[in-house]
């Protein structure tokens, strides 16, 4: 949360298991890889074993894999499937945040390029890519990338469980009889 | 029968506020038979609206008109539009608060006469001390149903309390317990004992925690003699030729700017809030701003010496299960400048949920060193230091350049430590590692402070009017039909939450304001 208005993560449309119409095989076939994500022919993006996809209308599939590669370098939780960033992300394929994305996502391969490396998303250590990311840690487009996931990630219920954390109590009557003091290694 | 007052009426007493003080104070005002008008900024929230979701209860809640920040203070950097997490709503703060209810302690009162001076501070004494206060802490008690005081039980300690006390024994530190707490440990005063719910900060969906907006706002409203306006904006208090306030002006519900007429108006909007509307309330003859003769309104802001330490075990501890700060160890609290500070300071246990703890953790933090501590957060246990914090005169609430949404300057909060404020800081975060080591936590955070949530000092009380803006019963030095109920007033802001001295000065200013009005004197 960077402002006092915090962004609700963008809605999202539902990430289907295959694109409508194409099949798991016809699309990695079209598939070619960029990094960890996929990109499939215009306005495609999707994980290489085609477990997600989504769309993208604005920006492009390859600024929209950077997007998400940038978001998994920047809060890394190995526990956590790529859709949950697409997720937080997806908010950037808008109008709005055109000339942002297509501004920061060139700085962000210049800075890659000028660390000797082909791509940002092509570069196969952790370690490396946030060395990259480190270059332009104070732009507006990483800082605006990195506060918006502080909700548009952690926000998505879904994920709660992954950390243990449970939510919403009060309609199961809170902790007095589910646990409240069950800690039982001290 | 909810009484309805006409704007032409110049016989009522206007509150603007309806928090811990405002709150209190118009049901105590009423309850006498006084006329009260009651403006409330926020709207109107009950149980039943409360969310157990951190988020969504903000953004119900939570204060997030503009406000702005200057100074060396970290959330100027990392929450720059939001020095302070507090709550716009009938029942002010007294929605989110944890409800940690804790008597000052005899020396703070005099913290200039028992501190002696302070380079850089701007301590002063109290005009009124711990006899005067104990029989009104002993009725804001009684009103608040505060546990471990009266003949009421103490809460049950949760899982993070459990890890929190281990600690503590370990290390031998002697007071510590689960708290002096606003939240019912059986039925009391028709509210239902605490089901251990968590979310205390979002509003207490049991209506277990005291807030004034399901006790004291009903309560003072089924006089009769109380009206309660909510979303209605004060923009400024008026006067007359003789210096005397004769009213407000303020933005209703639906924007339009309205005249309420006041016998007596009472500030209780929160220490942005009330410096802020005597600033804008500025005239010819108060150029400085009402009741700022000395020039102190805005000045010598509080907020507190916080911090947090987490802990991360090799264990589940789900610290988020149960009352959220029932868990307190004391023996720090006392006054012993041989730790290399005045003054002291309370830890008490705090959990966030998820989210907040991603926000609050160490904000502006990315890469796996953060998000290898969320990992474990099933594992994590939390603490809270809140310890006293020195008044300065270049610290507070000036009018900004930014506009509201009504067109009113809005206040600039700037702050920094006192290397009073940090040498505390440092000495709490090394004793809250150390509790939790000797437990066995395999990692410690010591956690940045959060936006201010007690936010003291800015209009203070003083025994002589050139160095505060009120005197020891909160009615301005300068303008007598003029009072501030909120904490604002505090002369210093003591070791202790703040809510049960404002509610007990409040019942004590209700006491003054009523019988000065029977002698008409006001």
């Amino acid at each position: 949360m960077k402002h006092s208005h915090p962004a609700k993560h963008p809605p999202v449309r539902e990430l289907s298991p295959t694109l409508a119409g194409i099949s798991r095989r016809e699309l990695l076939k079209r598939a070619f890889a960029t990094g960890a994500m996929t990109v499939i022919g215009a306005g495609f993006i999707a994980a290489p074993d085609a477990a997600w996809a989504a769309e993208v209308s604005v920006i492009t599939p390859e600024q929209m894999a950077a997007l998400v590669q940038m978001a998994r370098d920047i809060y890394p939780h190995d526990r956590l499937a790529d859709k949950f960033y697409v997720v937080a992300v997806k908010g950037y394929d808008s109008e709005d945040n055109k000339a942002l994305v297509a501004e920061g996502v060139a700085a962000l391969e210049e800075a890659a390029k000028a660390q000797g490396h082909e791509s940002y998303a092509a570069i196969g250590w952790e370690e490396d890519r946030v060395k990259v990311l480190q270059a332009i840690e104070g732009t507006t487009f990483f800082q605006t990338v990195r506060a918006g996931l502080v909700t548009g990630l952690y926000n998505q219920k879904e994920i709660w469980p992954l950390f243990g954390y449970e939510g919403e109590s009060f309609s199961k009557g809170g902790y007095i009889n589910r646990g409240f003091d069950d800690i039982d290694w001290l | 029968m909810v009484a309805k007052f006409d704007l032409n009426d110049d016989s009522v007493v206007v509150i603007i506020g309806t928090g811990a003080g405002g709150g209190v104070l118009a049901n105590e005002l009423a309850q006498k038979g006084v006329k009260v008008v009651a403006l409330e900024a926020g709207g109107r929230y009950m149980p039943e609206d409360f969310i157990n979701d951190e988020w969504d209860s903000f953004s119900q809640l939570a204060w997030t008109d503009a406000r702005t920040t200057t100074g060396s203070w970290r959330v100027h950097k990392d929450f720059a539009g939001l020095p302070a997490w507090i709550v716009k709503a009938v029942g002010g703060t007294t929605t989110h608060w944890a409800g940690a209810s804790l008597r000052f302690q005899d020396h703070e009162w005099k913290a200039l006469t028992n501190y002696g001076k302070v380079e850089g501070a701007n301590l002063l004494d109290w005009p009124i001390d711990s006899a005067e206060m104990a029989p009104w802490y002993e009725k804001a008690e009684t009103k608040l149903g505060v546990t471990r005081t009266g003949d009421r039980a103490g809460l049950p300690g949760n899982n993070n309390f459990k890890v929190f006390e281990k600690g503590a024994k370990a290390l031998g530190l002697k007071e510590v317990h689960t708290g002096r707490m606003a939240i019912n440990s059986s039925e009391y005063d028709d509210r239902m004992a605490c089901q251990q719910t968590g979310f205390c900060f979002q509003g207490c969906k049991w209506g277990a925690k005291w807030s004034s907006a399901y006790t004291d706002i009903p309560r003072g409203e089924a006089t009769g003699n109380l009206e309660v306006r909510d979303r209605s904006h004060v923009a400024r208090i008026l006067h007359n030729d003789a210096g005397k306030v004769t009213g407000v002006e303020y933005f209703d519900k639906v924007g339009n700017l309205q005249m309420q007429k006041a016998r007596i108006v009472c500030v209780a909007g929160n220490s942005f809030e009330s410096p802020r509307l005597l600033l804008n309330s500025a005239s010819s003859m108060f150029p400085q701003g009402l009741a700022n003769s000395s020039g102190m309104v805005g000045k010598n802001y509080m907020r507190h010496t916080t911090g947090s330490v987490y802990a991360v075990f090799d264990k589940p501890v789900r610290m988020w299960r149960g009352t959220t700060m029932a868990g307190i160890m004391r023996d720090e609290a006392r006054h012993d400048p041989a730790r290399g500070f005045v003054g002291g300071y309370e830890l008490e246990t705090l959990s966030l949920g998820l989210p907040f703890m991603a926000a609050f953790l160490n904000p502006g933090a990315w890469g796996r060193g953060f998000t290898t501590a969320l990992d474990s957060y099933e594992n994590m246990a939390g603490m809270w230091i809140v310890g006293e914090d020195m008044p300065q005169l270049g610290n507070g609430v000036t009018l900004s350049e930014t506009k509201d949404q009504h067109g009113l300057p809005v206040a600039n909060v700037n702050f920094d430590d006192h290397p009073n404020d940090v040498a505390m800081r440092n000495h709490a975060y090394a004793l809250g590692e150390e509790m939790y080591k000797a437990v066995g936590a395999t990692r410690t955070f010591p956690t940045p402070p959060y936006p201010s949530t007690h936010n003291l000092g800015t209009n203070r009380m003083s025994e002589k009017a050139e160095d505060g803006v009120v005197n020891k019963h909160g009615q301005s030095h300068d303008i007598a039909n003029l009072f501030v109920s909120d904490g604002s007033q505090f002369t210093t802001g003591a070791a202790e939450n703040p809510t049960l001295t404002i509610v007990a000065l409040a019942i004590r200013q209700a006491e003054h304001i009523a019988s000065e009005m029977a002698a008409q004197n006001i």
